[in-house]
């Protein structure tokens, strides 16, 4: 038996919706399995990562959990968004998470250096410095791509490693608090470089969640509706195409570069100044990777990608939730997450193929008719 | 006409009722064939009648829906090319399938059985080459080499396998006049040994010349089967295309005074890549009202020239390159646009259309400049609704024939989107238009009105430079060919002067050749 | 002293010279396969489980070069069968293999592993200087070698190592003449599976000989660099090896000799050094062109 692919004449505009679907379906029925292997009654586990922190929508005491997603989306959101522009224009940046580390460094450098100046205008201050710093730190790869043809997947991500470093040099070295015992991380930031709360009194979400849903907007306007995504889309899919059209790969390298890394870095500032109000050694959590992953499911579509966003902070979520209920390691939810970046692009498949089974190549031609005929999807 | 079968017993190879679809469509439709020994056989037919189809499943490279294969009396059942080969069938593609990273003797030895050992494939390539009139160098990487010289690989690599029956698709849409009567030579010579020719050709003159009968298709069906030696290749054409074919009008070119529209002076270019043609000191002037050729064998710096007109490519001066009189060798392809010039590529999907982009925004993609005030919004925003009516209009005016509304790109058949690519561009009225490969894989209807509305533009008062590889084409619309030969361009002739030997002498760069000689011998 | 020196620029380079050679072969096949980091981590933690659990190091060794290869499947099914975008794909093997080897490898955290013994050649080990390098090495060292001469002689001596290549260059072309393209780029990317395993399998069977989360700490993506570094020819690949070993196993060493640059600077360097490299072998557009497979990364669905 062998798997067949037939090329579908148009992009089927059905499983374009339901593609992501299909994944999370699957995602489930592994994780199930996955489980169940584990020694753990699957539907339990399901019910602690899917179901439990999502009750505090109709539970008035528990509200505080949606506000703890939020506030794990609003970094996904905010770099997913960024890297959609890139991956729809064929630039394969995959150092947000560094961008993510240069953002942060880049926006606590007013608070740590200069602690004694307090202002209203600090906080704007530090959200600029931080896409700048990303944007920076972005415009690397993108440099040496355009310049020197280098391969930007690898510089993107070497350079992860080398932010994360220079960020722990920071922590450990000149920007130590130098009251903080012997704990890496500088000192807290004051009340001027702290991102304000939305709804204080339900919970702790913070602006960031609003600049990712402005970032989404503002994207997939920019990308549906302007000759700017026409030329994001037209290079990516054909770059010949796209020189016939008279656009340049070498700006448009720049301009995916630059805009994902802005957001990362804001991504960055906005997870220092905001849940975790000074900057240390642990910031770098892997939001750089998981927004890979939240881009695809959200088919890079900048609101399908809030939708992605939030799925996939659920999941960080309810892994906390399964290991205090259920004793699974905390490790399984990236697990989770690879798992589901799979069943993602094998449903895509979906979109530009019809898939059917043919028994063998050595049947006979009328048994293969009718196998044909049988196992189309 | 029709004698289908009736000398079976001699016959090599029949073909019974074979049957090919893709999704809805029927490329070969119950197709009978029979092929005897030691003839050349030709298969005729249209762009799309189901030729390649029917000999892709001859090779075993596509597997047939229903029907039989009858190999020397026994029906057979070719799976793969691989058992194609063992049977005795060996096929020269059309598109060759050579790898250019590779040398000739590697190509050659990756089609042979497991027995031949890899040093001795060089020594017998170079052997057989050398009898048949082939020569080539078997250490001599394939993306070094000219299109002829790579059939001539693609030949003897099927010749090594001492096949019974040939099939050759279309081999000479590459060729030179002249290299095309070295290429029957050998094949008149392959057909004394014995062996039988499978000949896929639309060039009539030659099928009347060369082979001795002939099997023709439309439309995936056979429509008849002859001598082609008892046609004319007027009855031959109206058999493939089920209609009388008409050609092109070309009306006198209106007294008055033309002006220079599109002037190139001294044009270089290095090479832009390990395989590229360098293109070296081109001049030419094309005027309004008139329709200049640029004929040549494929991979001889045409497609280098049109990047480098079309201004995806920069010139090194703005001088270089004039158009209407303003110098444009410094201007990007939409500065170039606005200034009237108008470009078709010889690639449809992936440069001239953006593949799973929909018409309307295929539209956009060589407009959005030249005509921001119909399609962008005052504040720069894509008018979607704009877009799809000049759509609607050019699917119209070219005949545009689609499934959806507003398809993909890549939705359309080759012939039906270049017919809208064509149209994309005509809709703006331009001055100078430049066409790479205009017609190619078009049916001849299409065609047809291709080149009309070429010529209609260029006595509108247009100047039109049409390259192309097929010199009945050139014949048919210019008023004079120049050619094109290893990066090099020749003086234009007028068509009054130009005869397919003339320029078939100037496709094998005989000014090139000469002039080393005169070198040598002072 | 410097013996010392060489032999641990060896075993840092030996893990990068197996995952790399195993990646050559890949992509000369037409494949892009950006997971080797997770199958090398997947490598890793199967090659520590099964030795903790058999007490054999040469059974661990066999896990995780069939862990490396069963994982590389899912990437073979996923691009070859479904035709995914390679790049996408290859990262998510990555994401995956992080995720699960992180999972699957919490029981084993701060267990004492079992080693790969040394092979000692009698006399010859004892030969001054290049006694210890060349003959008192561990198995995994020579394997690498046998591998790097292997794979050379494979690719440009033998007719199948020029149908992998021929698949490589134009898998239209290769299709046409009957060749099976698909299974023979399945067969690559499980030998490039089985390498990246045996290259993990090696860091926590003998360079470290313990399970850490993420041990694998970017030496997948440094193998990738290595390939482009070393224009898809296996000797080159054995040079920039050893380059790079001689770069990480330096940064230790002055980070021991309390050289007074912080040890995040000295840690850097030796993902600095792969992008410098990689700018230095890039540039040249030319050549890059000339060397890289032709279909590499491309989808390709056969007609049937």
């Amino acid at each position: 038996m062998r798997v067949e692919l037939i090329k579908r004449p148009q992009q089927s505009a059905l499983f374009s919706a339901v593609s992501p679907f299909i994944a999370l379906g699957l995602t489930l029925i592994a994780g199930a399995i996955m489980f169940s292997l584990l020694g753990k009654n699957p539907l339990d586990a399901l019910y602690y990562y899917f179901i439990d922190p999502l009750t505090g929508i109709w539970d008035p005491f528990n509200r505080w959990q949606l506000h703890e997603l939020a506030i794990k989306a609003a970094p996904l959101i905010l770099i997913a968004v960024g890297l959609s522009v890139c991956f729809l224009s064929n630039n394969w940046n995959i150092g947000a998470e560094g961008q993510f580390v240069a953002g942060a460094m880049a926006g606590s450098m007013i608070p740590v250096l200069f602690p004694e100046f307090h202002s209203w205008i600090v906080l704007p201050l530090m959200l600029i410095m931080g896409m700048a710093g990303g944007a920076a730190y972005a415009s690397i790869p993108a440099f040496l791509k355009v310049r020197f043809n280098t391969n930007e997947i690898l510089t993107s991500l070497m350079l992860v490693y080398v932010a994360q470093l220079f960020n722990d040099w920071l922590v450990r070295g000149p920007w130590r608090n130098p009251e903080g015992f012997s704990f890496p991380g500088t000192v807290r930031f004051h009340e001027y470089a702290i991102l304000p709360q939305i709804w204080p009194d339900a919970g702790r979400a913070h602006w960031g969640f609003i600049f990712a849903l402005i970032a989404a907007v503002a994207v997939w306007f920019m990308l549906s509706k302007t000759v700017k995504g026409f030329e994001v889309k037209v290079l990516g899919q054909s770059p010949r195409a796209g020189r016939f059209a008279g656009f340049s790969a070498s700006r448009m390298v720049f301009f995916a570069f630059l805009i994902s890394g802005a957001l990362a870095g804001l991504a960055g500032i906005s997870e220092v100044a905001g849940p975790v109000e000074h900057l240390n050694e642990k910031i770098s959590i892997g939001y750089g990777f998981t927004a890979i992953i939240v881009a695809f499911l959200g088919r890079l579509n900048p609101l399908g990608i809030v939708a992605a966003g939030l799925i996939l902070a659920l999941t960080y979520l309810g892994g906390e939730a399964a290991q205090i209920s259920l004793q699974v390691s905390d490790k399984t939810v990236r697990a989770f997450q690879g798992m589901l970046l799979f069943f993602v692009l094998a449903s895509d498949t979906l979109i530009h193929y019809r898939i059917r089974l043919v028994a063998s190549p050595a049947a006979k031609p009328a048994e293969l008719a009718a196998t044909e005929a049988a196992g189309n999807v | 006409m029709n004698n289908t079968g009736s000398q079976t017993k001699a016959d090599l190879l029949e073909v019974r009722g074979l049957t090919k679809i893709f999704g809805s469509l029927k490329a070969c439709d119950a197709v009978d064939l029979a092929i005897a020994k030691g003839e050349i056989h030709a298969l005729l037919g249209e762009n799309g009648a189901g030729k390649s189809t029917l000999v892709k499943m001859l090779f075993g490279s596509l597997e047939p829906a229903s029907g039989d294969i009858v190999w020397k009396g026994a029906p057979v059942r070719v799976s793969s090319p691989g058992e194609a080969r063992a049977l005795g069938i060996g096929m020269v593609f059309q598109h060759f399938s050579l790898f250019e990273a590779l040398t000739a003797a590697e190509n050659i030895a990756l089609s042979l059985g497991k027995e031949t050992p890899i040093s001795e494939i060089a020594e017998k390539a170079r052997a057989l080459s050398k009898a048949y009139g082939l020569p080539l160098d078997p250490f001599a990487l394939v993306g070094d080499l000219s299109v002829g010289e790579r059939q001539r690989i693609e030949i003897v690599r099927c010749l090594l396998q001492e096949p019974e029956l040939i099939i050759l698709d279309e081999p000479t849409s590459v060729l030179t006049p002249q290299e095309a009567d070295k290429l029957f030579e050998t094949l008149e010579r392959l057909r004394s040994e014995g062996k039988s020719i499978l000949y896929i050709s639309h060039r009539l003159e030659e099928v009347k010349r060369l082979c001795d009968r002939a099997t023709v298709l439309r439309h995936g069906k056979v429509v008849a089967h002859c001598d082609p030696r008892n046609e004319s290749p007027a009855s031959l054409a109206r058999m493939m295309v089920g209609d009388e074919v008409v050609g092109a009008e070309r009306p006198p070119r209106e007294a008055g005074e033309p002006e220079e529209m599109l002037g190139i002076c001294g044009l270089s270019r290095k090479p832009a890549g390990p395989f590229s043609v360098q293109l070296h000191d081109i001049w030419l002037t094309v005027k309004s009202g008139e329709v200049i050729g640029i004929a040549g064998v494929a991979g001889n710096g045409q497609g280098e020239f049109f990047e480098a007109i079309s201004g995806e490519v920069l010139q090194e001066a703005p001088n270089v390159l004039r158009i209407r009189g303003k110098a444009a060798g410094k201007l990007d392809i939409n500065d170039r646009r606005l200034l009237g010039a108008a470009f078709v590529p010889e690639e449809r999907l992936g440069h001239g259309a953006a593949p799973t982009l929909k018409l309307s925004e295929n539209l956009l993609l060589s407009r959005f400049r030249t005509d921001a005030n119909a399609f962008l919004s005052k504040v720069g925003l894509v008018a979607s609704g704009a877009l799809a009516k000049a759509s609607k209009r050019i699917v119209a005016d070219m005949d545009v024939r689609k499934s959806a509304e507003d398809p993909e790109a890549s939705a359309l058949s080759g012939g039906n989107l270049q017919k809208f690519i064509i149209g994309r561009e005509l809709d703006r009225q331009p001055s100078v238009m430049i066409v790479n490969q205009p017609t190619w894989g078009v049916d001849a209807g299409a065609a047809a009105r291709i080149r009309q509305a070429l010529i209609d533009l260029a006595r509108a008062g247009s100047a039109v430079l049409v390259i192309s590889q097929d010199l009945d084409e050139l014949f048919e619309i210019s008023d004079s060919i120049a050619v094109m030969h290893n990066g090099r361009l020749s003086e234009p002739v007028p068509i009054g002067d130009a005869t397919y030997e003339k320029i078939g002498l100037l496709m094998g760069g005989a000014d090139a050749a000469a002039s080393p000689a005169v070198k040598e011998a002072v | 002293m410097f013996e010392q020196i060489i032999i641990t620029i060896a075993t840092a380079a030996t893990p990068l010279l197996i995952a790399a050679i195993g990646e050559l072969v890949v992509e000369r096949s037409g494949v892009l396969n950006l997971g080797v980091e997770g199958m090398m981590i997947m490598g890793a933690v199967a090659g520590f489980a099964a030795a903790f659990t058999t007490g054999s190091p040469w059974l661990g060794l066999a896990a995780a070069i069939c862990a490396g290869a069963l994982f590389s499947l899912l990437f073979a099914f996923l691009t070859l069968t479904l035709v995914t975008n390679q790049v996408a794909t290859g990262l998510a093997l990555t994401l995956l293999g992080l995720g699960l080897s992180g999972m699957l490898g919490e029981t084993f955290t701060g267990q004492p592993g079992v080693k790969l013994p040394l092979i000692y050649i009698p006399v010859l080990t004892e030969l001054p200087l290049v006694g210890r390098l060349l003959f008192g090495q561990d198995p995994v060292f020579y394997l690498s070698l046998l591998l790097t001469g292997a794979v050379a002689w494979f690719l440009f001596r033998t007719r199948a190592g020029l149908t992998l290549r021929s698949v490589g260059d134009n898998h239209g072309s290769a299709h046409a003449l009957g060749i099976n393209v698909i299974r023979i780029r399945y067969l690559a990317v499980m030998f490039g599976g089985a390498c990246a395993g045996a290259a993990g399998g090696y860091l926590s069977l003998l360079y470290t000989t313990q399970w850490i989360e993420s041990m694998t700490a970017g030496r997948g993506w440094i193998a990738l660099a290595l390939v482009v570094f070393a224009s898809w020819r296996p000797w080159r690949v054995l040079a920039g090896a050893y380059l790079f070993g001689a770069v990480s196993i330096g940064q230790l060493h002055a980070q021991a000799l309390g050289i007074k640059i912080p040890s995040q600077f000295l840690s850097a360097l030796p993902y600095l050094a792969t992008i410098v490299v990689l700018v230095l072998i890039s540039r040249n557009r030319r050549l890059t062109m000339i060397n890289t497979p032709a279909s590499l990364g491309r989808p390709f669905v056969p007609d049937r």
